[in-house]
């Protein structure tokens, strides 16, 4: 059985993996490596309430809440945008929507992530948060 | 009149005068194929723009003292080396705007004003959309047309087709000289001499020709001609309306305020006349005189020997690309400038222009203000590379390879 980790443990670890990489070329192959493995959202679900607003390229996202924990999917048609909504999902899957909404995403400032992206990818980026974010609200009050 | 002998064309030299080319991104040497977008600045522009401020700065038209008097001669010599520059027949006929877009708005406002329900005008489907919108505003404003000449696959306009769609219901063909997305030349002197033919106005989106070409508004014909001086080497926030001057002349006025009057009174304003009748308000003072120092810099050069390293570059580069599987050159209309937009199976253009920025090449990608041409060629965005004369062969083979190395890692 895999050890369960913590919300911070996968933050961690994250950063960890991106501390070898010397430039932001080998960062960017493992964000692309990261997108080809990122759990896909089923077609049929890519719907206009799906997509999430503010990226250059159209992502979609999917949510479910199961025994008290939230499920992400997503797809976009930009494999690094795949890359960075993967990371989120990473850290975010099979969390209590309370431990999502009171997080802290560290993991993207002490990666650099913000800084090293395009204002358009950041704002990409905020508009997934955000789109995790408010799925998470829905399921609170249950 | 004798012709200057100018020192031949030499991309070194030149390269010399631009600061911004010599710095390093992400530890790499830049290299900026972002030229569609906006154009690097020569140094006597930077040192215009330091000496205005630092010593010329006053109001212009209104001041008794000596610095506004300077200012004043400054920035109307600068109306005259536009005028020159494009071959305009009056100083007048030169309004100084904000750019293209600014300039576009003011002619839709203006001469929109002399158009009445049912009239049409007519744009094509390469236009970017500071070339759609004012006029869609206009049409819903007024009960206008707007009529769409489409365009084949190559990226030509099908002139039997914009033919058919030219009539004496046509006011106003508004079109762009040159295409910022597919690199197309818009045989535009042709175009206006059809569109005069039935008694329309023609309006040329000039800001992706200025910069690439000769431009005689004479010649051309064109009633109106705009143009933005950030693609053409200047300061952002100035450009140049041309129009023909009873053309002008008969056109209401865009905006009120200072300059642009010569009597007000609380029941009746009388209006200044041109340029000024167009230009209310403080001009952007210190971007009009340095857009003239620009096109200075620019008269001091061998520009067909710039234009002919352009045409090289373009060919060099397209010669390479071509070798590349999967990748498609979008718009390869026979007559085209330094632009090259293409597309890649099965990769999306933010992700090359992300791994190509992180190799120190600035490029554009996505629709490039042109939604509608994207529809037309089903995709969702380009990756675009535009050439100026500042740019070389070394740097395309740099750009070739990180280009083969970006695509290699995201397939
Ligand atoms: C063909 C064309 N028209 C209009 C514009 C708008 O120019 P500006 O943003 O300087 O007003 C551009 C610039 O992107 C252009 O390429």
């Amino acid at each position: 059985m895999a050890i369960l980790l913590t919300i911070q443990e996968k933050q961690d670890e994250i950063v960890s993996e991106f501390e070898v990489f010397d430039d932001w070329m080998e960062k960017y192959e493992y964000l692309i490596d990261l997108g080809k493995d990122l759990p896909l959202i089923q077609e049929e679900l890519k719907t206009e309430e799906r997509l999430i607003e503010g990226c250059q390229s159209r992502v979609w996202l999917n949510a479910d809440f199961n025994d008290g924990k939230m499920q992400f999917s997503a797809d976009s048609e930009a494999i690094i945008t795949k890359g960075i909504i993967g990371l989120l999902i990473r850290v975010l899957n099979d969390e209590h929507p309370e431990t999502i909404l009171k997080t802290d995403l560290k993991f993207i400032s002490d990666i650099g992530l913000q800084e090293h992206l395009s204002p358009t990818r950041a704002n990409g980026l905020n508009g997934m948060i955000k789109k995790m974010k408010m799925e998470a609200l829905k399921y609170i009050q249950h | 009149m004798t012709e200057i002998i100018k020192k031949p064309f030499n991309v070194r030299e030149i390269r010399e005068e631009f600061p911004a080319l010599r710095q390093e991104i992400y530890g790499k040497n830049l290299i900026y194929f972002d030229n569609g977008a906006t154009s690097q600045k020569p140094q006597i522009v930077l040192n215009a723009i330091n000496k205005f401020y630092s010593k010329e700065n006053a109001n212009i038209h209104r001041g008794v003292h000596f610095m506004s008097q300077k200012a004043t001669t400054e920035f109307e010599e600068a109306r005259k080396q536009i005028q020159h520059f494009i071959n305009a027949r009056k100083a007048e006929e030169i309004i100084f705007t904000k750019g293209t877009t600014d300039g576009i708005n003011l002619v839709a406002s203006s001469y929109g004003e002399l158009l009445t329900a049912g009239d049409e005008i007519l744009i094509t489907a390469m236009e970017h959309h500071s070339n759609i919108v004012p006029w869609q505003m206009l049409c819903q404003r007024k009960g206008l047309i707007l009529r769409v000449a489409p365009i084949n696959f190559k990226g030509e306009l099908i002139i039997e087709e914009f033919d058919k769609l030219l009539s004496k219901k046509t006011k106003l063909l508004a079109i762009t000289h040159i295409s910022n997305t597919l690199g197309t030349i818009n045989p535009v002197k042709e175009l206006t001499q059809k569109a005069h033919a039935v008694g329309a106005k023609v309006l040329l989106d000039g800001a992706q020709s200025i910069q690439h070409m000769k431009i005689d508004v004479k010649d051309l014909d064109c009633d109106f001609y705009v143009f933005s001086s950030h693609k053409l080497f200047g300061p952002t926030g100035i450009g140049v309306l041309y129009g023909k001057e009873d053309l002008l002349d008969r056109m209401p006025p865009y905006q009120g305020g200072g300059d642009m009057i010569s009597r007000v009174t609380f029941e009746h304003t009388s209006y200044n006349e041109l340029p000024f009748k167009f230009e209310a308000g403080t001009p952007h003072i210190a971007g009009g005189i340095c857009l003239g120092t620009s096109v200075g810099f620019l008269n001091s050069i061998d520009l067909d020997g710039a234009q002919k390293h352009e045409a090289e570059l373009t060919k060099y580069a397209e010669h390479l690309l071509d070798t590349f599987e999967g990748l498609h050159i979008i718009g390869e209309a026979k007559n085209k400038t330094s632009v090259i937009s293409f597309t890649v199976d099965g990769i999306h253009p933010f992700d090359i222009g992300t791994l190509l920025d992180k190799q120190g090449i600035a490029v554009r990608t996505g629709h490039h203000c042109t939604q509608p041409l994207m529809d037309f060629y089903k995709i969702p965005g380009t990756t675009r590379a535009s050439f100026a004369f500042y740019n070389t062969k070394e740097e395309i083979d740099l750009f070739v390879e990180a280009l083969e190395k970006s695509i290699n890692m995201l397939k």
